[in-house]
């Protein structure tokens, strides 16, 4: 063990911490896999949907120039937030603020796969897609991480645009123009982050006081989040059926949605309903669960539907 | 100036991490050959035959 000590954005990290090892997998850690995998569930599904064709190659390249976009922008997220990562218990163990990782590495790592990822998005598909992708790149790394989330409760619900880019990005690949179809893919995620990230902070509110982020239940309390949860799990029903309404998806679609956001208001009502002690704590992590789950139901439901207008036209009745 | 560099021995584990690394970066650096060599198959197709030299 070497003393090694970091310093970020002025303030002291950690003190003692294993020398820099530099490996393959927490550069790979740096990307944030997990939110990788959703990123290219979710562009996958826009490419699909759009109307038009792309040559499937290209098609591949799209998804991987927005996977690597999404993983350089975690890449810089985990450069900056190495001072207030270091202090809660859910990102201590990541590796620039455990010490693996220098954070000049990081941030050098995130800058070259970001620019990468646009210019090959740019040559071998289209610009206004990687405009979009340099936009989107931009609005994690310096409107959410670097300004928002570390001065506004409203942090997630305006950052959160950043995660819902990713389908009209995908969708702007195939049609080469700014869709406003596209934006039921976007309004889905957008609307669906605050019940997300609000239900972690639930039971995740000291961690978040602990490292100054105002995250809403350490401002407004626990009560006002629980309410905040309930509001936009609501406002997700109708939401969630733009798809059907604009004429991009079917009715199989549409009932497999409102079963999926009744199920979503009813756990949020859950969380607002046991407010107190280990009951609060449980109906909050099954929210947390749940959540994941219905976006990824909600567009494998928008893929589904397309195969069945694709494989039966005339229905399958 | 004498010019001496003193340099420090690395470790196993570290030289074990430079080797992955470098394996890592070939493997991205020939596949971007393939991206790109394919892309441009698929961009220009028949053009490139067709073109007035």
């Amino acid at each position: 063990m070497s003393d090694v000590s970091i310093h970020m954005n002025g303030a002291k990290v950690a003190g003692t911490h294993p020398a820099p090892s530099d490996c393959v997998e927490d550069y790979f850690a740096l990307l944030k896999p997990r939110v990788m995998s959703l990123v290219i569930f979710t562009a996958m599904t826009g490419i699909i949907l759009a109307p038009g064709s792309i040559h499937p190659w290209l098609a591949v390249i799209a998804l991987l120039c927005i996977s690597v976009g999404a993983g350089a922008s975690g890449a810089l997220n985990m450069w900056y937030d190495a001072d207030i990562d270091a202090k809660m218990q859910r990102t201590e163990r990541r590796p620039v603020p455990a010490g693996r990782i220098v954070p000049d590495n990081a941030l050098a790592f995130g800058l070259i796969l970001a620019t990468g990822s646009v210019l090959l998005l740019g040559v071998a598909v289209n610009w206004v897609a990687a405009g979009f992708l340099a936009f989107t790149i931009f609005f994690y790394a310096v409107i959410y991480t670097i300004w928002l989330k570390r001065s506004t409760p409203q942090n997630i619900v305006i950052g959160g645009a950043a995660g819902a880019f990713p389908p009209m990005i995908g969708w702007t690949a195939v049609t080469g123009t700014i869709d406003p179809h596209s934006i039921a893919l976007f309004l889905i995620i957008f609307l669906w982050t605050p019940p997300h990230f609000w239900a972690l902070a639930l039971f995740r509110s000291q961690d978040y006081a602990n490292a100054g982020v105002p995250m809403l239940p350490v401002v407004a309390g626990l009560q006002a989040t629980r309410k905040q949860i309930l509001i936009y799990s609501i406002i997700m029903l109708p939401a969630s059926v733009l798809p059907f309404l604009l004429g991009y998806s079917g009715v199989t679609y549409l009932v497999g949605a409102c079963i999926l956001g009744a199920v979503l208001v009813w756990r949020a009502w859950a969380v607002y309903r046991d407010r107190a002690g280990e009951d609060g704590h449980r109906a909050a992590k099954r929210l947390f669960g749940f959540s994941i789950l219905y976006l990824f139901l909600i567009y494998l439901l928008l893929l589904a539907d397309r195969a069945v207008t694709l494989f039966f036209p005339g229905g399958v009745l | 100036m004498t010019g001496e560099v003193e340099f420090r021995t690395l470790s196993e584990a570290e030289v074990k991490a430079r080797r992955k690394r470098s394996i890592a970066i070939a493997l991205i650096l020939g596949a971007l050959v393939i991206v790109f060599f394919v892309t441009t198959l698929v961009r220009l197709g028949g053009n490139v035959a067709d073109r007035v030299i």
